[in-house]
């Protein structure tokens, strides 16, 4: 879709500026607009409880399957669990692709203060902190509308005010500079002056990924598990093999996003955490000096 | 800005993230166990009642599989054998003195053997079953369509709710009887049955025997097995939990479409 031969309209890279240039040159800029700061924190609060709600409905089945049914006669892709062992005492498991991993005190079964629980999930990590499924159903399904409907308010905004365009979409040149900018990157080496107010190329395409490919992923399989949207085109969630696989794409497209947040928050932090906070919260980021790397 | 301006806005900073932190952890829980933050909580299942038939209307129909697609096995869930000497002893004559039970707001109440059942128009699909658990299975269901049955009766003005009682007690002292209750949208749904036959054999007591219903574009809870009686209402505020099942007694959702 997008044209690459026209670049987006950015004033042109100023070149280096002089080791002695006043303050100014790392003033505050205004580097994220209200709305997209609004969704982005909106977002935020809604992942959050997407995936700690999601983590405590796991709970109820944790075995993950492909194709169309539980019950096929093949075993499970994906499972965790506890077990007696023949030696004696009690283990978790994690089983994937039919290997099995000793995972006791990660993946089910955890040490608490009254014991063992056999939960898949330590209960920090889900919502609510105990195995209750019709409540943590409440907080998915609520807050999945509010996502997608956040979502679709950005998608919007960012088409209309040609946010996508101006600051998502890689330009010709980005695209070039994509070796060199991973050696940055693994240098942990981050552009300042003019480069430090639009995305990298990297971000860009990180950022595109998340917001084109996995988050509509994960709707469009939490969707191919209800069985009333499954009869919107009956037959639709075949696509990707049936509704188990639907389940199992949803849980690895989650994880993918946890992924995403994890990386996306060491940048963060190694970016200058307060500064690119405030820019997210006021808009005004604080752009480093040509010369700087951290 | 002075440097003394910016340590302060940080240890503010650093505050409210901390702050927030414990918020969430502790806070989560008990936010939901409040009364007025119950309520906001349930509203994402009003939306998804409301917004899921914009997409696959009333009428649209339940995905349907081939016999290749049938699990080998047809998990059996909640209860495999009501613990209740009356339906045990209808269990032990093969269901020959079962009669459904068909009565509240119709205009001619009833009662249908298993034999008059089987004379009403029918249906035969292949579904998969959606456990609110996340499991699914693909079964072959013959039964009477529950519209025949409520069109036979007739609904009378007010009709809005058909609800399903059940001969398995939930409780082991056998009280609590398990129920569902559906919208009328749902009960004179095409793919909706009364479902005497799993698999071509006679519905098996762990499945449900001798009726279950089948109502293919919700979760697994609210195909009641052992149905017993089928009282159309038009709230069903006053029975048991007041909330349309036994499920949806313990906090689970009326609608099961999502």
């Amino acid at each position: 879709m997008s044209d690459t031969a026209t670049d987006p309209p950015h004033p042109p890279p100023v070149p280096p500026a002089p080791l002695a240039a006043p303050r100014a040159a790392s003033g505050l800029y205004y580097r994220h607009r209200l709305p997209v700061r609004i969704m982005h924190w909106i977002n935020v609060v809604a992942l959050t409880v997407l995936f700690m709600s999601g983590l405590n409905i796991f709970e109820a089945h944790p075995s993950l399957y492909w194709g169309k049914s539980s019950y096929s006669g093949r075993a499970p892709v994906f499972e965790i669990g506890s077990r007696e062992r023949d030696e004696g005492g009690t283990i978790g498991y994690t089983r994937v692709l039919g290997h099995e991993f000793d995972t006791t005190g990660v993946l089910g079964l955890h040490r608490t203060a009254e014991g063992t629980t056999a939960e898949a999930f330590p209960g920090w990590l889900t919502l609510p902190g105990s195995r209750w499924l019709s409540l943590a159903r409440s907080w998915h399904f609520l807050f999945a509308w509010i996502f997608v409907v956040n979502g679709l308010c950005f998608v919007i905004y960012a088409l209309v005010s040609r946010h996508l365009a101006r600051d998502l979409l890689p330009t010709r040149r980005d695209l070039r500079g994509i070796g060199a900018s991973i050696v940055e990157h693994l240098k942990f080496k981050h552009p300042g002056g003019e480069a430090a107010k639009h995305y990298n190329v990297l971000q860009k395409l990180a950022y595109l990924t998340v917001i084109f490919v996995l988050l509509p992923l994960v709707i469009l399989m939490g969707m191919g598990m209800s069985p009333r949207l499954d009869a919107v085109f009956a037959g639709w969630v075949d696509l990707v093999g049936g509704r188990q696989s639907a389940r199992t794409l949803h849980f690895v497209a989650a994880w993918l996003i946890v992924g995403f947040v994890a990386i996306h928050v060491f940048e963060v932090i190694v970016t200058g955490l307060w500064n690119n906070l405030r820019s997210m919260i006021t808009g005004r980021y604080r752009v480093p000096p040509e010369n700087a790397h951290e | 800005m002075s440097d003394a301006i910016r340590s302060r806005r940080r240890r503010a900073l650093r505050r409210l993230a901390a702050g927030a932190g414990a918020l969430w952890l502790a806070g989560c829980d008990r936010l939901a166990s409040t009364q007025w933050f119950g309520k906001v909580l349930e509203q994402g299942e009003r939306v998804s009642s409301s917004i899921s038939p914009l997409f696959a209307g009333r009428r649209a129909l339940a995905q349907e599989f081939t016999p290749a697609d049938l699990s080998p096995q047809f998990r059996s869930n909640g209860t495999s054998l009501p613990n209740s000497p009356a339906y045990q002893a209808l269990a032990a004559h093969g269901f020959a003195d079962y009669a459904l039970v068909v009565d509240g707001l119709v205009e001619r109440p009833g009662r249908y053997s298993l034999a008059e059942l089987k004379a009403l128009p029918l249906r035969t699909q292949i579904t998969r079953h959606d456990c609110v658990e996340g499991w699914s299975a693909i079964g072959k269901w013959k039964g009477a369509r529950l519209s025949a049955v409520l069109g036979a009766a007739g609904l009378k003005p007010g009709a809005r709710y058909v609800v399903f009682h059940c001969a398995d007690p939930m409780e082991d002292d056998g009280s609590s009887p398990y129920y569902e209750s559906l919208d009328l949208d749902d009960a004179l749904h095409e793919q909706t049955i009364l479902a005497y036959e799993l698999n071509d054999q006679p519905l098996p007591v762990k499945n449900g025997a001798p009726i279950r219903l089948r109502v293919e574009r919700q979760l697994g809870y609210k195909h009641a097995k052992y149905v017993m009686r089928i009282e159309v209402v038009e709230s069903f505020a006053a029975l048991h939990g007041g909330k349309g099942g036994y499920w949806e007694d313990q906090g689970y959702q009326w609608y099961a479409g999502i």
